[in-house]
């Protein structure tokens, strides 16, 4: 328990002390919100889509609460490099317990940016539907957090250093973040496509921040929750096997 | 070889020890005895396989065969015993960049089990001997590559443990801090029967402290006894020639891990 709250501190420790990493991690989710919010904004109303801010807001706090949480979980190659990985596996404790640890760290942060981001679309016109159902919301988002985090974990176990890192972020990160549905709604689309967003694990986490926030599923909170705490399970197992078999 | 009957029983006690990576043979077959309370020299030139035997002495790697007992328990098996037996300050920084050093201590203390008050003693104590306490609330990235090490030996002693490994800890050290960390060493020896466990390149150093020195070269233990038995086998004057005797004087390369080439990466991109 003990080796668990004290890994989770150092995460947030170091989270509140990179200010440039807090600052600069939000540039990206911004640029979506404001540039795409606005800019195909009209033609959304005109398809009959409706607001298209709305639709966007919770697809870009599910974005920012994915890339801060994977990149939470890859910081175990930094902490390799770092040599700080060889302290926490030397150490007496079950492998187990560090892995959890850092992942719930990881996955506050993940939360943290996440929240963050919410408050800055109130800046681009977004509202909540319901305010009793932001807490839920909350919830979902570190749901999400858990899984993409355990994701990186098992990644960053594998991996020896940053040369993997581009390939990660290209055939891994942004696929999951496209093919979500956070940008586009999932109906209609074309047989190949709608197969694989239903694949992507992000997809049940927007659609359930949408459902919490915005009232609008399309797969159905039940299912959203089910696959969200399923693929959680699974990639939490993952993460701890190949964690616990790192050998440096 | 085999090492010189003992008394006491081993507290690390190694049998045909093997590691291979892929085709490599880093460690071929070798078996040595650590007595309670000694302070062992592992010496060897670099790529002899000194850091891989260390590693696994200390459950970071998995042997590929033979047999280890450290304190009784086996690393491959038993490893929340051997690790909890164990301190080791690592060839290469393993501190917290972004902590700061009481708080570096404080984490070890945890994951440890020490329990707060002692611990929180032990932790000022410790900072006063390395001479940090004037420097405990100091992100340790701010700390200069001597500090670093100060810090690093003082975590490894936070917890007390029965056998401390020091894989060359006085690289990059001034002769003062060297000269002060060694006192230190031995004197913790001597006081708490502390088994130690060291390799280094400074053969003057192993000659000082170490009561017992095995010199490894190409994975294969080539010497083992008291330095000045060393000196007498290769007739020599000083440790360095009778090391330089053992191993040739040939210059070794060692190749760079994908994790050095990185080290050497973010070293450039700081440094700008």
């Amino acid at each position: 328990m003990s080796t668990i709250y004290i890994l989770w501190l150092r995460q947030i420790k170091r989270y509140l002390r990179s200010r440039s990493r807090i600052i600069g991690s939000l540039g990206q989710p911004l640029l979506f919100l404001f540039a795409l919010g606005f800019g195909l904004g009209p033609i959304y109303a005109k398809a009959g889509g409706g607001n298209y801010i709305t639709f966007l807001a919770p697809g870009v706090i599910a974005m920012s609460v994915l890339f801060t949480s994977i990149f939470s979980g890859i910081e175990i190659i930094w902490d390799r490099q770092f040599g700080f990985l060889k302290e926490t596996l030397v150490a007496p404790v079950p492998r187990l317990a560090v892995m959890i640890g850092r992942t719930i760290g990881g996955a506050t942060v993940a939360l943290i940016q996440g929240i963050i981001v919410f408050c800055i679309t109130f800046l681009a016109g977004f509202h909540p539907e319901s305010w009793s159902m932001v807490p839920v919301a909350i919830l979902i988002m570190f749901l999400i957090a858990i899984l993409f985090t355990a994701i990186g974990t098992a990644i960053a176990s594998v991996l020896e250093d940053f040369q993997g890192f581009q390939l990660i972020m290209n055939f891994l990160v942004m696929p999951l973040f496209f093919l979500s549905g956070a940008l586009f709604p999932l109906e209609g689309l074309p047989k190949a496509i709608e197969i694989i967003t239903k694949l992507d694990p992000l997809s049940y986490g927007v659609d359930a921040l949408r459902f919490s926030l915005i009232g609008a599923s399309h797969f159905g909170i039940g299912l959203d929750i089910t696959v969200l705490g399923l693929m959680t399970m699974f990639f939490l197992w993952l993460g701890s096997t190949l964690f616990a078999r790192i050998q440096v | 070889m085999t090492a010189s009957p003992s008394t006491s029983a081993p507290i690390i006690a190694v049998k045909n020890l093997t590691k291979s990576f892929g085709e490599i043979k880093a460690v071929k077959n070798i078996s040595f005895d650590v007595r309670t309370g000694e302070i062992f020299g592992f010496l060897g030139p670099n790529g002899a396989g000194k850091t891989t035997t260390i590693k696994m002495l200390t459950t970071l790697l998995r042997p590929t065969s033979g047999e280890i007992r450290l304190n009784g328990f086996d690393p491959a098996k038993d490893q929340a015993s051997v690790r909890q037996s164990f301190g080791i300050v690592f060839q290469d920084p393993s501190l917290d960049d972004e902590l700061t050093a009481w708080e570096n201590l404080e984490l070890h203390g945890v994951l440890y089990g020490v329990p707060k008050k002692l611990r929180r003693e032990r932790m000022q104590e410790l900072l006063e001997i390395v001479s940090l306490s004037d420097r405990k609330d100091d992100l340790v990235k701010h700390f200069s590559g001597g500090m670093k090490r100060r810090l690093e030996i003082a975590r490894g002693l936070l917890h007390h443990p029965k056998i401390l490994f020091l894989d060359e800890p006085t690289i990059g050290l001034d002769p003062q801090t060297r000269n002060h960390l060694w006192n230190y060493v031995t004197d913790l020896n001597k006081k708490e029967n502390i088994t130690v466990f060291l390799t280094t390149h400074y053969m003057e150093e192993a000659d000082r402290v170490a009561s017992r020195i095995a010199v490894i070269d190409h994975g294969v233990i080539v010497a083992m006894g008291s330095a000045q038995d060393l000196k007498t086998k290769t007739q020599t004057a000083n440790l360095e020639d009778a090391f330089l005797k053992l191993t040739g004087s040939s210059i070794r390369e060692e190749d760079a891990s994908p994790i050095d080439s990185l080290r050497a990466h973010s070293r450039m991109w700081r440094k700008r």
